[in-house]
């Protein structure tokens, strides 16, 4: 067995995962929509079973990052959010993202990304405005701070498709949920 | 006092199957494991194995609030007379625990392999419901391999 190693970088990491086409992953996660959008018509409904699914993802993705990655525990949420932005994204998505305008205690940043993989061809029709079309992110990142007990909320601020210049997601830590035990002391 | 411990021990199962892995490194139905040979366990099933599970998720808690200094994470290895356990706990909560003869060198390294061969053969399972038991094929047939591996570079053969 190899010996024990510390955290990889980003780059190490993409490397030594399996990688996919990136069209195929573009044109699946379009095609998924697409049928969401038809089977339940509601923009709102969308974005919420696409959150949904995130947090799914999240829950299990969040196991394979930290067997791959051999992260140690973070300190602080500012490290977590290092860690995703540098780690995490370009593990799974094959870029990084940049970490900005942290509030003053430091539970609350935001994500920008320039490049991603899942906007690749799509531009949003009138009849879909309102919809997140990257909203299964905000789910994975819900659901795998969730399984290292972070309670999170995750909104997004910018949206290309939406005509801004960059995708900016604000992720804001509620609290800390350390794992609770149901020992009774009296019976 | 008697029916008070078999209560808290029903609840503590109950809730333990939510966070406990008895990771059995072998096939389904082969008990423990030493480099030297697979043994059989007599009439090991899923019950057993939930309740070995739930009771020493309850120990590693039991642990973390004897330590006399704060920080501590649980049990990494329980040294007995004829056995060693060692146990690997990620960062999301999930322990992996193996049972093994005095002594064994690795078994540190091996259960990292094991937490990754869980992330990718139960957790990539779709139909894996998460704290469920574990019954994936490709992660049995991988885990065998893996011990295949880790014998013959132990034993040479």
């Amino acid at each position: 067995m190899a010996p024990v190693t510390g955290p990889k970088s980003g780059d190490a990491l993409f490397a030594s995962v399996d990688r996919v086409n990136a069209e195929l992953f573009t044109l699946t996660y379009g095609a998924m929509v697409r049928q969401l959008m038809t089977d339940l018509e509601e923009v709102e409904e969308v974005n919420k079973q696409l959150d949904q699914m995130g947090y799914n993802i999240g829950t299990r993705l969040v196991d394979e990052f930290l067997a791959k990655s051999n992260v140690s525990r973070c300190v602080d949420f500012k490290e977590t959010a290092d860690v995703i932005a540098k780690l995490g994204f370009k593990m799974f998505l094959g870029v990084t993202a940049t970490v900005t305008n942290w509030d003053a205690e430091g539970t609350s940043c935001s994500f920008v990304l320039e490049d991603n993989p899942l906007v690749d061809f799509v531009e949003l029709p009138d009849t879909c405005q309102g919809l997140q079309y990257c909203n299964v992110l905000s789910g994975v990142i819900r659901g795998a701070l969730e399984m290292v007990s972070m309670k999170t909320e995750v909104t997004w601020v910018r949206d290309m498709l939406r005509g801004d210049d960059a995708y900016e997601m604000r992720v804001k830590l509620i609290k800390q949920v350390p794992e609770e035990y149901p020992y009774k002391d009296d019976d | 006092m008697r029916r008070k411990q078999q209560a808290a021990a029903r609840e503590g199962g109950d809730w333990c199957r939510r966070r406990a892995r008895r990771l059995e490194l072998k096939p389904r139905g082969v008990g423990e494991i030493d480099r030297g040979a697979i043994m059989a366990q007599q009439g090991g099933d899923t019950n057993d194995s939930l309740r070995l599970a739930s009771l020493w998720h309850s120990m590693h808690a039991i642990s973390q609030q004897l330590s006399p200094t704060p920080g501590c994470e649980g049990i990494d290895l329980l040294q007995a007379h004829n056995f060693d356990l060692h146990c690997f706990q990620s960062l999301t909560g999930t322990k992996f625990f193996a049972v093994c003869e005095t002594g064994a060198q690795n078994i540190e390294v091996l259960l990292k392999v094991i937490y990754e061969l869980y992330t990718d053969f139960v957790l990539k399972n779709p139909f894996y419901e998460m704290e469920m038991p574990i019954r994936c094929e490709l992660f049995d047939l991988n885990l065998v391999q893996v011990l295949q591996k880790d014998r013959v570079a132990l034993l040479g053969r």
